[in-house]
């Protein structure tokens, strides 16, 4: 019991985490500027979900470089499973932007550089998943979808981090840097509650990815059996 | 012994599409017949904006199609045959240099195409030629990798232009933001930063390439 509790302490702590944020987002106080008023609270959970996706997809990069590396099953599994974490990360951070679109901007969607790279991104990782649903053998798949994934992250990631700011105008905040990490952004008592989301948001994204590492660890062992009777 | 196999290769491609006329006549086809129901459907008259859009559109699906043909062309066997012949290296490089020209081939092409059907609307063509090109090498840089993968996987065409599109479209957009900006006759000291991003990305994706392309290749 007490080793059990030992071990997940991350967990406990990201627990803690979300439920301060969520308790904090929503009564904490915050300036209110115009046009944003009090829907500066999705910050802590449109833009934290955002960076959960970018560190849970850069974990999938890692994976998949070590895949082609050393050729083991587990990192390809590994690279799955983050890939779909980001996935849902991703649509969750479109989901929460689109909510804060209609509210300030006035309607859900906006033709935008970063609001598509953000469309791009999903589509991309979107074809990572029908990539594998096209490919049987077990270890072509694996090297392929490894091969695509960093291909696909390096030029994700330069969509963007590099096309917003060369474009002459953006609706969305961060032209010139990372949205709400420079440090005069941000008001002080919205960092209290910002920086712990950022973390609560991370360790979630890396909890999630566990789980569904053994959930897909588990699908392809029974596999394997299933197909050696 | 390095550039001479990527000669050889690149001279191997043309020949095989010399005899076949495979690639290049169809592609050419469609060329025509694409801006031709583009001519028909918009009625002739359009902005110079939608002049662009349609234009790179066309391209990139034209593209797409030629080189969808760059690894699905030959048996695998003599894919084994090269392998056993040539470093991966020097078969992507040559691939993506010769889909490259191909490319540029298609691009002149059908550029003449689009001005004999819907008018000639570019000011300051040398800008406007210089990022075709080197569109046309960043098209193929990106998308030979792609094609690659998608050879060896079930229905080919979907897997290419889903796994290439959102790959390629950054590369796109500042094309075509470029390609605008020529059209509205702009000299090219202010499009070179655009056109550096361009030759960055095209390095990048040139570099990627080379060194995910020996996974691929091993079976």
């Amino acid at each position: 019991m007490m080793q059990t509790l030992y071990r997940n302490w991350w967990k406990y702590a990201g627990i803690l985490l979300l439920s301060y944020v969520i308790i904090g987002g929503f009564f904490f106080e915050v300036p209110l500027l115009p046009v944003l008023h009090e829907t500066i609270r999705n910050i802590y959970f449109h833009v934290g979900m955002w960076f959960g996706m970018m560190f849970i997809l850069f974990v999938g990069l890692v994976y998949s470089i070590r895949y082609l590396l050393y050729n083991k099953a587990d990192d390809d599994q590994k690279a799955l499973a983050s890939v779909i974490t980001g996935l849902l990360f991703g649509v969750l951070g479109l989901f929460t932007g689109m909510i804060w679109a209609k509210f300030t901007w006035g309607s859900y969607w906006v033709n935008d550089p970063k609001l598509n790279g953000a469309v791009v991104g999903v589509l991309t990782y979107l074809a990572y998943m029908l990539l594998r649903a096209s490919l049987d053998d077990g270890e072509k798949r694996a090297r392929f979808a490894a091969v695509y994934n960093v291909f696909a992250f390096v030029l994700f990631f330069i969509f963007i981090m590099i096309l917003p700011r060369l474009a002459s105008a953006s609706i969305h905040p961060g032209l010139d840097g990372n949205p709400a990490l420079s440090t005069g952004d941000l008001a002080p008592e919205m960092r209290k509650v910002f920086f712990p989301a950022i973390a609560g948001w991370f360790i979630m994204a890396w909890w999630l990815f566990t789980i569904l590492y053994r959930s897909i660890r588990i699908h392809f062992k029974i596999e394997e059996i299933t197909e050696n009777q | 012994m390095q550039a001479p196999a990527i000669w050889v290769l690149i001279r191997k491609e043309i020949t095989l599409e010399w005899r076949q006329h495979s690639a290049l006549s169809g592609i050419l086809l469609y060329l025509v017949s694409t801006v031709f129901l583009t001519y028909l459907a918009f009625d002739g008259i359009i902005s110079v904006n939608s002049w662009n859009a349609l234009f790179w559109i066309i391209l990139l699906f034209a593209a797409i199609n030629a080189i969808l043909k760059a690894f699905i062309q030959e048996h695998e066997n003599r894919h084994l045959f090269y392998y056993a012949l040539v470093s991966p290296r020097q078969v992507i490089v040559a691939k993506i240099i010769y889909n490259a020209l191909l490319l540029m081939c298609l691009a002149i092409a059908g550029f003449f195409v689009f001005v004999a059907f819907m008018g000639n609307p570019v000011e300051s063509f040398p800008v406007f030629f210089t990022n075709m090109m080197l569109g046309m090498l960043g098209f193929s840089s990106v998308l030979c990798l792609v094609s690659a993968i998608a050879a060896r996987a079930r229905n080919n065409f979907t897997l290419m232009a889903v796994l290439g599109f959102p790959l390629v479209l950054p590369l796109l957009l500042l094309l075509i933001r470029v390609s605008r900006l020529s059209i509205n006759g702009t000299d090219f000291h202010i499009v070179a930063p655009d056109l550096l991003v361009i030759v960055l990305l095209i390095a990048i994706t040139f570099v990627l390439s080379n060194i995910l392309f020996p996974y691929i290749w091993k079976e």
